[in-house]
């Protein structure tokens, strides 16, 4: 943690500002959902929706800011250091551009990726009568398509939509909670998005029977323009701190049966000259000793 | 269903009856319930920390066009129900009536939010305490106060020796008995603040390797700066201006300082083309040659000479006479003595 040259005055603010720090273990990720200068009733209503959605974790702006973030990034820059978010969505409308969807990424608080999809067809939330799902509960993605596997800024779009609306990194999570899906298909160069209540019904075995009932957003986007990072910038931010990595254990395996076998390197010995312990049944005792040395006197003399 | 075998035969014959009713019920059972399986032309990939599921199959683009919401619902359902099916796999837990299911490590590659935290370097205090062996010891909030016969914080609201709560000071043997004792405690008090935040913004500086206040503030109820002191007082307070000190006027028997300012002079527009060829040749030359830039003596003796000075405090009496100075030696072994 670099110092601070101005000292907080009270714990409340230090604790504050410590959890805006960089940390080994990062907070879950916040998102901004901005208004552009002239919005239209379906850039509106989606960026409500996607809020609802990622709420929370994110913040939406009432008010109407005339940006362009694919020309001067500074204003988002500024947004997301001041509410400590890495996440944003910016919604605006015009002729050139209709219902227009910018969602982007931030990484130190500097633009990582944009991209710019269109609205062709949207149905909102309320428009959908069936049950809705529990806020903040995580959503199952589903991506289908080959465009996924392939295409260099589907790749980075279906990595965005995860980032964006993945929620906290649990480690269990109950099952009864899954309770929504978040399906991309990517047909004909266009993505259509879709979101699915999950019913589990019975079936004959353990694993439930699925049953799928629309209830969120539903979008036909088409992809405009992008601004993805360099590979350099994106490498140095997917880059993860070797804390976390799970330290290996040298030396150590397990056989088929589950036994803990170890392995010790030795250094060179020399058997020949190897002392060993002696057993002390057979150590000489002291007569023993005195009559080696007096036979050992009786044959000198002899020679 | 657990069929029981009697001994008797009529009781096997019965036995008998009773497992094929099981078969019965079992092919019932699953008419009765829709079932899990799904077939695909190629497996999905799935990441089950951050609960994905990649449907590489190439849709039918004529299917779709022809009802795209229902074909679209049956092709996430075959999917959802795939993933679902692979969560139900992973080990649970079960804990207060909920069942949990334990999620391995996402397999997808995500940016950080920020950058990776930079291990704080040790401070001054940290390296000498680490190569003494000196461990911190646990101090504890509350200390007996003998005075009041209470516990009392150590610090903060209310602590131990606050110097209000201080009514009484005896002046020494020697001591002016005109002297305000209790200002000179303030002051002493005031003095180690100063000197704990310029001890805390030089580790900072050194930390961010950037220059940081060179002289020490002078200790409060003295009027007088020692010789060194002022000096370099004075040499750092002329040199603080856009011009570095060129045409800030001198005092009357200032001595002249060692490196005067130089402001770069600004070039010609119309140069000498002969010159400023030969000053970018050189320049190529310089960066051609093999030789080590980095002269190590030099860069040794400038650094200890950079030691010695930094740690320099002298405490000034009231009279204007230097107690106990404390000229700190670091690095004691490697220093041969004097610049070379």
């Amino acid at each position: 943690m670099e110092e601070r040259i101005v000292k907080p005055k009270n714990q409340r603010v230090k604790r504050f500002l410590d959890n805006r720090a960089p940390k080994l273990i990062e907070n879950t990720k916040k998102a901004i959902f901005i208004r552009g200068g002239n919005t239209s009733d379906v850039i509106s209503q989606a960026l409500v929706d996607f809020y609802l959605l990622k709420k929370p974790d994110a913040v939406l702006f009432r008010k109407k800011n005339i940006l362009r973030p694919f020309e001067d990034e500074a204003s988002i820059e500024f947004f997301s250091d001041r509410n400590d978010t890495s996440l944003f969505m910016f919604g605006s409308h015009n002729k050139k551009r209709p219902h227009n969807l910018v969602i982007g990424r931030l990484f130190d608080h500097h633009v990582l990726d944009m991209v710019e999809l269109g609205i062709n067809s949207f149905k909102a939330i309320h428009d959908f009568t069936t049950s809705k799902c529990v806020l903040g509960s995580k959503p199952c993605f589903v991506f289908s398509g080959d465009a996924f596997e392939t295409e260099q800024d589907y790749i980075r779009l279906k990595n965005l939509f995860i980032d964006f609306f993945r929620g906290p990194d649990v480690t269990k999570i109950r099952l009864a909670g899954l309770d929504h899906v978040m399906s991309i298909s990517a047909v004909d160069g266009k993505i259509y998005l879709r979101t699915y209540q999950i019913q589990l019904k019975k079936s004959g075995s353990r694993t439930p029977r699925v049953e799928l009932e629309e209830m969120g957003p539903s979008l036909d986007l088409v992809m405009r323009r992008t601004k993805l990072a360099s590979p350099e910038f994106y490498k140095q931010a997917c880059r993860q701190p070797k804390a976390t990595k799970p330290k290996t254990v040298k030396n150590v395996s397990y056989n088929t049966f589950g036994a803990k076998l170890g392995r010790v390197h030795m250094k060179r010995q020399n058997l020949s000259k190897l002392g060993t312990f002696k057993a002390k049944g057979l150590k000489r005792t002291h007569n023993e000793k005195e009559n080696s040395r007096t036979v050992k006197k009786s044959k000198v003399e002899v020679e | 269903v657990v069929i029981y075998k009697s001994t008797c035969k009529a009781a096997d014959m019965e036995a008998m009856d009773i497992a094929l009713d099981v078969d019965a019920l079992l092919a019932e059972n699953k008419s009765k319930h829709k079932s899990t399986e799904v077939k695909k032309d190629v497996e999905l990939q799935f990441d089950l920390g951050n609960l994905l599921a990649t449907d590489l199959n190439i849709i039918d683009t004529a299917a779709f066009r022809g009802e795209k919401e229902g074909y679209l619902k049956t092709l996430m359902r075959d999917n959802v129900q795939l993933l679902i099916n692979q969560i139900w796999q992973l080990p649970t837990v079960k804990t207060e009536d909920v069942v949990l299911a334990e999620l391995p490590k996402g397999t997808t590659v995500l940016p950080r939010e920020k950058p990776i935290p930079k291990p704080k370097a040790p401070t001054k205090w940290e390296q000498f305490a680490k190569t003494k062996g000196i461990k911190k010891m646990k101090k504890s909030r509350m200390v007996f106060d003998e005075t009041t016969q209470t516990y009392k914080p150590r610090y903060g609201y209310k602590r131990v020796g606050d110097l209000k709560d201080e009514w009484i000071v005896e002046v020494p043997k020697n001591g002016d008995p005109y002297q305000d004792y209790f200002k000179k405690k303030e002051e002493q008090k005031s003095d180690l603040v100063s000197k704990n935040e310029y001890q805390r913004l030089r580790n900072i500086a050194k930390e961010r390797k950037t220059k940081s206040l060179r002289v020490p503030p002078p200790p409060s109820g003295t009027k007088d700066l020692n010789k060194h002191q002022l000096t370099q007082a004075l040499g750092l307070a002329k040199a603080a201006t856009a011009s570095v000190g060129k045409f800030t006027p001198s005092l009357p028997s200032e001595p002249v300082p060692k490196r005067s300012g130089k402001k770069r002079k600004a070039e010609s527009m119309i140069a000498d083309v002969g010159e400023e060829k030969a000053r970018n040749l050189g320049i190529l030359k310089k960066m051609n040659k093999k030789k080590e830039v980095l002269d190590i003596t030099k860069a040794v003796n400038t650094h200890m000479a950079d030691e010695q000075k930094s740690v320099h405090f002298s405490r000034v009496d009231s009279d204007g006479k230097v107690v106990g100075s404390k000229k700190r030696k670091a690095g004691g072994g490697k220093k041969t003595g004097g610049k070379k």
